[in-house]
């Protein structure tokens, strides 16, 4: 049970969220104008590093606003969470 | 026997129970016959008092086995619970003694009960600053430190009582007894407010972020007596802000000839029983030792009575205080010598002891044979908060090394030897612990206030241990085949052996060849002693070879614990509407979709006993079916999702999430839609009502309520930040009755008086605000069933009075949710999850009408140019109609071309989706999706059901009144 | 008898099915690397074992290397339920789990090993009405695909499994379950050491302690790894890498649709047998099935977030015991003995990926999910085939990259786990 601190609330227990795989994602601009190879990659391909993974987390059992982290999913540390929108932090 | 039983305590009952011991007598049974024992006792002390030897018997070999430990670390005294209540599986050293206690030796397996638990479990969550694992010495002194500062702190000990090695070594601290000190300390603590002392508590599991899991054993102790309304075990799930393990050590045994006969036992555990539980194990010993600790239980034993027959060291030099202790009292130490056997029939009677430079071996009788092969720090939680662990070349062991997480060891849990030295360890942890938690370190003594520590000159100075695996004599059979190292899983050194011989060079390779420390101890006392032999069987070093993986939980919990309170209709919330007793009280049957309970159908009662049996479900669906196309019926439609969709932007949303177009839809309409998921399969469907120019009232189906509200925050949130749209379940605040059938109009016009409810002016797919029955509503026209239809929405608190106000007359039939797909599937409308399955999209639904070609892009639109969303063999939802329309085909059938079936592998054309009985149609139909179903509508296929083919003509999904005359009443 | 003599039902009982057939007494020596082979197989799980082996025995492949970073069959090989079935919904893949289940049914006798092989049956348990269609639909696809299947009703649930609670008053009450009989357990080290020691005997070289941490690719062509140990060159790269398939195929610039997570299990103490098959029920999370030395084996749920970390949370193992209970309530006062994680790679379809890859002589064994077990002599078959022609046999075919493309999925989860 990861300890996640949700940006608008604090630390809560993981179960408390949802996960939303990766972060900075965005939906094509302009689906129709990408090939059915880009169009498959943005439906079902998704990076999975052993090591720093910016990811999606929605704090559904708080105040149900989607935020990103910064985990390393080889020791599950949470390095930084950020606000939707804000670029992902730099990690040392 | 029944003499026996009579007689109540003295030393006579209990043979082996020291002069001097006190306490209430209880009487248990075990392995059918009757003891007496003390308060305070463990079963495994009980037996040891009463002189039972054998205790159990051991798995694969069947040898008996006795008692070798005095805690959770044992390895061999396995019982069963009978009474008074079957348990399987519990180690004799850790179940506390109580009156009535019935229990058997374990060969091997437990057994569970034949009877449903009648105990309850729960689980509680907690927070500190400080979790202190283990209530010895330095756990006492850790916590002392923490807590008298002010910080929260939790301590927790697996025994019934704190003072961790301290109860067996019986050492003074303040010219106190080691146990009083404890229980002093620790009840001075428990009076501080924010301090939390939870004995009988085992903490199972340390996870990430210092989430750690602990179960407390409440009312185990009590037997029979243990109150029916308290939880038996209790959970912990602590989050602790720094963790300080301060877990001990176990002691581990030797390899030798026979070192499994009851008789032989740990020193540390020997001295246990006869200072803690006034227990002799034993008349007469033999002390085997590779350090300086079994003087001490040497000493101790031979003080309480026990004859010390001789002192075997493997070591050439021990301690010098010891040696000159032992001298004293006239007990033989016999420097460089091993135990090559214990021996004996079923017990020990005798001790082979021989030099270590070889000459004659010497049998010495005994009944006892105390083995210290030295300690082993309980690294188990460290490890598990992955925590890395290095050998540490003195204590011949893995000790504590780097960690990531907010924990540490301290005392002998990171090998620290003396008990000063723990006491001073323990508390510098708490002081790490109070700085870390943003506290103000005291300054002061480096021990609990008052503690007077023992001087350097009460403990001895040790000499060095050696460290000593294996008594190279490989036994009578000359295999190392009583060369036990695990004593548990019967895997003896001849195995490790034959492992190694095989060319496994990996520890975790021969755990699995020899099944070592996979038992219930989980290598407790016998994992470094398996590493230590597989190391000398390779040649390499035992800090090279490193260890097995430690796994949650440290000891065994059982499955009804971590259940807890989430058991029967507490399993999964039970979700009702605001109509349900009426639907209870009306013998309605119920289906379970989602978490909510919905009616399934109203069967009619039988009239007395006897002739009438009453209705069952095809009749009574029937009849409903009958009373919403010829009559007027209603159904309980609250559990449909409802979610408010606010904001000037809420219509762009809708757009870009419907396939179809809702910004157009004109306030006071509604409009159906279906939602796909980007890869273009169905997601959802429902209706738009538009409430205002900015507010929408979505419906989705009952199970994706919840899915759909999240599934337009992430969308929002996510990717569209810049729509002005708010969106809230409304669910359970409207209760919904959908008025169906074409009397509806009429039975609706006598309700809402107010409400002009002719087709004018009040037409399809729109809706009216209204008063209903005198309740303030909102009526929608829209029809699930092609029938004439109206679903009238009000307030949850209301919804109750609504049903029974439409019910009132006795002309409006209740129907369920049985009957509700019967009527939808007659016109051909699908159910998401049960016409669609994830891999089906509109266009195979039939409904190419609803995928808008007019908006540039909408979630899902660019799959369906994919090659395979535009392949003309996907299977499409067509109807069937069995050609015996008698005959109902099951749902979940599947279709072949042939009528008569091949060889297998057979290719499946489709399946049936849904399947009634039509009172309509006054026939059975299905739905199904079949592949190229639309070019099939004609065609004959064929659907195996059982042993037989059933023919099946293909036809339109749309079966009644395609046209939609009948909408309008 | 004095109080201290041995009872007569203490003395010299013996467990029955407490013993284990024993290891032979030679297995495989762990081998130095060679500079080159021609076929480096990544990973020495059962998958990689089981195409090393299948690569010498039916294509006479023998100058193979598998390489394993920790030791042989450590990872979900050793972690795994072993839980063996093949009735899956769509053809394509009851075509490849039958495949697999065929060999199964011959493999202790191929091999010359005991794998404790028990066709004890799997029942699946369906809770809801979409549960009941969805499976009597998945029956008679087994069916129609060859896979013996059944539907039981909740009083023949009963029959096969005396201890599950069928009473219509539970929250999610039983409302029937399909039943395999040829489906059920086999013991996973047993299995790996067996394809192991067959596969070394046949000349193939198990490398222990090796890591692959590069691919040499020149030209759109793999030509070797980097290791550890040093370079091997090799003609063929086989990946068997499971959870760490993306790390390993990044290596070669392979981007892979997978999502690595902990899988969580746990065993009970050694019990008397009480619990004759295997019960799955995918509404409640519960799959478990009682070893033949006795103890409960059950698996839990997987951890929604990637992670690479072995062990999962606490949580989850919690509420998997409270299903657990609802469906054997007289599991109550078992313990729980060990609890452990794997992690598992998964698909957007609950589909495995086998197959070539866009570069040469790189192919490519992923995505099995919670499922890779029970595929071990089947997937380790067509996987041979596959490396040994350069083209994928027809049983893998289905399960191509190319098919996340076209959307032609094998959609096992989407037809599975349906809300409605």
């Amino acid at each position: 049970m990861l300890l996640i601190a949700c940006p608008w609330c604090g630390p809560r227990d993981e179960a408390e969220f949802h996960y939303g795989g990766q972060a900075h994602v965005a939906y094509p601009e302009d689906p129709a104008a990408l090939s059915d190879e880009e169009w498959a990659r943005y439906l079902f391909f998704r990076d999975n590093p052993e090591g720093l993974f910016a990811e999606r987390w929605s704090h559904t059992a708080g105040c149900r606003r989607w935020f990103n982290a910064v985990r390393d999913t080889a020791t599950n540390e949470i390095h930084a969470v950020y606000r939707a929108g804000e670029p992902r932090p730099v990690i040392a | 026997m029944s003499e026996r039983s009579e007689r109540t305590g003295g030393a006579a009952a209990q043979p082996h129970r020291r002069e001097g011991a006190s306490g209430r007598v209880l009487r248990f049974r075990f392995d059918g016959r009757e003891y007496e024992g003390l308060e305070g006792d463990t079963l495994a002390s009980a037996l040891l008092a009463n002189g039972v030897r054998a205790v159990a018997s051991s798995i694969r070999l069947g040898r008996p086995r006795g008692v070798y430990a005095a805690g959770s670390e044992e390895p061999n005294a396995l019982v069963q619970i009978e009474e008074p209540f079957p348990e399987p599986m519990l180690q004799a050293t850790t179940v506390e003694l109580y009156d009535g206690l019935v229990a058997t030796g374990l060969p091997g397996q437990g057994r569970l009960a034949d009877r449903p638990d009648p105990a309850r479990y729960d689980a509680v969550h907690a927070h500190c600053d400080v979790l202190v694992v283990g209530a010895g010495p330095a756990g006492i002194a850790a916590a002392g430190v923490a807590a008298r500062a002010g910080a929260r702190v939790i301590l927790a000990d697996e025994r019934p009582e704190p003072g961790g090695s301290l109860l067996g070594t019986a050492e003074t601290l303040d010219g106190r007894p080691g146990r009083e000190w404890a229980a002093e300390e620790v009840a001075a603590l428990a009076a501080l407010p924010e301090v939390r002392v939870l004995r009988r508590t085992t903490v199972l599991g340390h996870y990430d972020d210092n989430h750690v899991i602990a179960v407390e054993r409440r009312t185990n102790h009590l037997g029979a007596a243990a109150p029916a309304d308290v939880a038996r075990e209790r959970v912990w799930r602590i989050r602790a802000g720094r963790v300080v393990l301060a877990t001990g050590g176990h002691e581990r045994f030797v390899a030798f000839a026979g070192n499994d006969l009851p008789g032989v036992m740990l020193a540390g555990a020997a001295r246990t029983y006869a200072n803690h539980y006034r227990v002799l194990p034993g008349r007469r010993a033999v002390v085997f030792t590779t350090n300086d600790s079994a003087y001490a239980a040497a000493l101790d034993l031979a003080d309480a009575g026990v004859e010390i027959a001789a002192i075997a060291d493997v070591r050439q030099a021990p301690g010098e205080a010891w040696a000159a202790r032992c001298a004293e009292r006239g007990l033989e130490v016999l420097t460089g010598h091993v135990v090559t056997a214990a021996k004996g029939e079923g017990e020990v009677s005798s001790v082979e002891v021989a030099s270590r430079e070889g000459g004659q071996a010497r049998e010495i009788p005994a009944d006892l044979l105390l083995v210290s092969g030295g300690w082993t720090p309980v690294v188990h939680l460290f490890s598990q908060a992955g925590g890395t662990l290095r050998y540490d070349e003195e204590l011949g062991a893995f000790t504590p090394g780097e960690t990531r997480q907010a924990v540490e060891a301290a005392g002998f849990a990171r090998g620290v030897r003396t008990l000063r030295a723990c006491l001073e360890d323990g508390a510098e942890a708490g002081r790490r612990a109070l700085a870390a938690a943003g506290f103000a370190v005291p300054a002061g003594p480096a021990v609990p206030s008052g503690t007077a520590v023992p001087s350097a000159g009460e403990e001895p100075a040790a000499a060095p241990a050696e460290h000593l695996w294996l008594v190279e004599a490989p036994g009578d059979g000359g295999d190392y085949g009583t060369h036990f190292v695990d004593l548990q899983r019967d895997v003896t050194v001849g195995e490790v052996l034959r492992a190694v011989g095989a060319g496994l060079t990996s520890v975790e390779h021969v755990k699995r060849y020899t099944t070592a420390g996979t038992a219930h101890d989980q290598g407790k006392t016998s994992g470094l002693l398996t590493g230590g032999v597989v190391a000398h069987a390779l040649g390499v070093d035992v800090a090279e070879l490193g260890t097995t993986t430690f796994r949650a939980p440290y000891t065994p919990v059982s499955f009804a614990a971590l259940a807890g309170r989430d058991r029967g209709p507490l399993h999964d919330p039970v979700r009702v509407t605001a109509m349900h007793e009426w639907h209870v009280a009306r013998g309605a049957l119920f289906e379970n979709v989602g978490q909510w309970k919905r009616p399934w159908y109203y069967p009619r009662r039988g009239e007395g006993p006897g002739e009438d049996p009453g209705e069952d479900m095809e009749a009574a669906v029937l009849r409903e079916c009958r009373a919403a196309r010829e009559d007027v019926a209603a159904m309980d439609a609250s559990t449909l999702g409802k979610i408010d969709v606010v904001g000037p932007d809420a219509a762009v949303l809708l757009d870009r999430l419907y396939t179809n177009m809702m910004s157009t839809l004109k306030v006071g309409s509604i409009r159906y839609g279906v939602m796909c998921r980007p890869d273009g399969m169905v997601f959802d469907d429902g209706t738009v009502i538009r409430l205002a120019d900015d507010r929408f009232l979505v419906t989705t189906t009952t199970g994706n309520a919840a899915a759909v509200l999240d599934w337009m925050e992430e969308w929002l949130q996510t990717e569209w930040p810049d729509l002005r749209v708010c969106c809230t379940s409304v669910t359970e605040q409207w209760a919904t009755v959908a008025l169906v059938g074409p009397r509806s109009r009429e039975v609706l016009a006598r309700l809402a008086p107010g409400l002009a409810v002719d087709n004018d002016s009040f037409p399809f797919m729109t809706w009216r605000d209204a008063e209903v029955a005198g309740i303030e509503a909102r009526v929608c026209r829209i029809s699930f069933s092609g029938e004439l239809a109206y679903e009238i929405n009000v307030s949850s608190w209301s919804g109750l009075a609504l049903w029974e106000a439409v019910m009132a007359s006795g002309e409006v039939t209740p129907y369920g949710t049985e009957t509700m797909h019967v009527l939808r599937a007659e016109k051909g409308f699908p159910i998401v999850g049960q016409d669609t399955d994830g891999t089906v999209t509109p266009q195979d639904l039939g409904m190419e009408w609803i995928v808008s070609k007019k908006k540039a892009d909408f979630v899902g639109k660019r799959s369906f140019a994919r090659a395979d969303t535009s392949r003309p063999d996907r299977k499409h939802l067509v109807g069937l109609l069995p050609e015996d329309p008698g005959v109902l085909l099951p749902e979940g059938a599947h279709l072949v071309e042939t009528s008569a079936l091949p060889e297998p592998p057979v290719p499946t054309l489709g399946f049936v989706t849904s399947s009634y009985r039509s009172a309509a149609l006054g026939r059975t139909f299905a739905l199904a999706l079949v592949s190229g179903g639309r070019e099939r509508v004609g065609e004959r296929l064929y659907a195996p059901v059982g042993a037989d083919l059933v023919p099946v003509t293909v036809t339109s999904h749309v079966l009644y009144d395609p046209e939609g005359a009948r909408r309008d009443g | 008898m004095s109080p201290g003599t041995p009872s007569p039902e203490t003395q010299g009982r013996r467990t029955p099915g407490a013993d284990l057939p024993d290891h032979p007494d030679r297995l495989w020596r762990s081998a130095e690397p060679k500079r080159a082979y021609d076929v480096v197989i990544v990973g020495g799980g059962g998958h990689g074992l089981a195409t090393a082996y299948y690569l010498a025995k039916n294509h006479g492949i023998t100058d193979v290397a598998v390489l394993e970073r920790g030791w042989l069959a450590g990872g979900n090989m050793a972690r795994n339920t072993t839980i063996i079935r093949s009735n899956y919904l769509w053809d394509e893949s009851a075509g490849i789990y039958e495949h697999a289940l065929k060999l199964w049914e011959g493999l202790e006798e191929d091999l010359g090993y005991p794998l404790l092989f028990s066709q004890r049956g799997v029942l699946n348990l369906a809770h809801s009405l979409q549960d009941v269609r969805d499976s009597v639909r998945r029956v008679n696809a087994n069916r129609l695909n060859g896979v013996d299947a059944e539907w039981l009703t909740p009083e023949q649930v009963k029959e096969v499994c005396p201890i599950v609670d069928v009473s219509p008053d539970v929250r999610y009450p039983v409302l029937g379950g399909t039943y395999q009989p040829r489906a059920g357990i086999a013991k996973h080290d047993y299995v790996a050491w067996g394809f192991a020691k067959a596969a070394a005997d046949l000349g193939v070289d198990m490398i222990e302690h090796c890591e692959v941490t590069g691919l040499d690719v020149r030209d759109g062509r793999v030509t070797g790894v980097q290791t550890t140990r040093g370079p091997i060159a090799a003609g063929k790269v086989a990946l068997a890498a499971a959870g760490h398939s993306s790390v390993v195929a990044g290596y070669a610039g392979v981007s892979l649709p997978l999502q690595s997570h902990p899988l969580q299990a746990l065993v009970s103490e050694l019990l008397e047998p009480v619990h004759p098959t295997v019960v799955m029920s995918n509404a409640v999370h519960v799959y478990v099935s009682q070893a033949h030395k006795g103890e409960l084996v059950m698996g839990a749920g997987i951890d929604a977030a990637n992670s690479y970390r072995r062990r999962g949370a606490f949580h989850i193992i919690e509420r998997q015991m409270s299903a657990a209970l609802e469906l054997f309530p007289v599991f109550a006062r078992a313990h729980v003995l060990r609890t452990w994680g794997g992690v598992v790679d998964v698909t957007p379809d609950a589909s495995p990926v086998v197959g070539l890859t866009p570069v040469e002589d790189l192919y490519v064994n992923c995505g099995w999910g919670t499922g890779g077990f029970k595929a071990t002599p089947g997937v380790g078959w067509c996987y041979a085939h596959t490396v040994a022609t350069g083209e994928p046999h027809p049983l893998n075919a289905p399960f191509s990259l190319d098919r996340f493309t076209t959307g032609k999925l094998v959609d096992e989860h989407g037809a599975a786990a349906v809300a409605h």
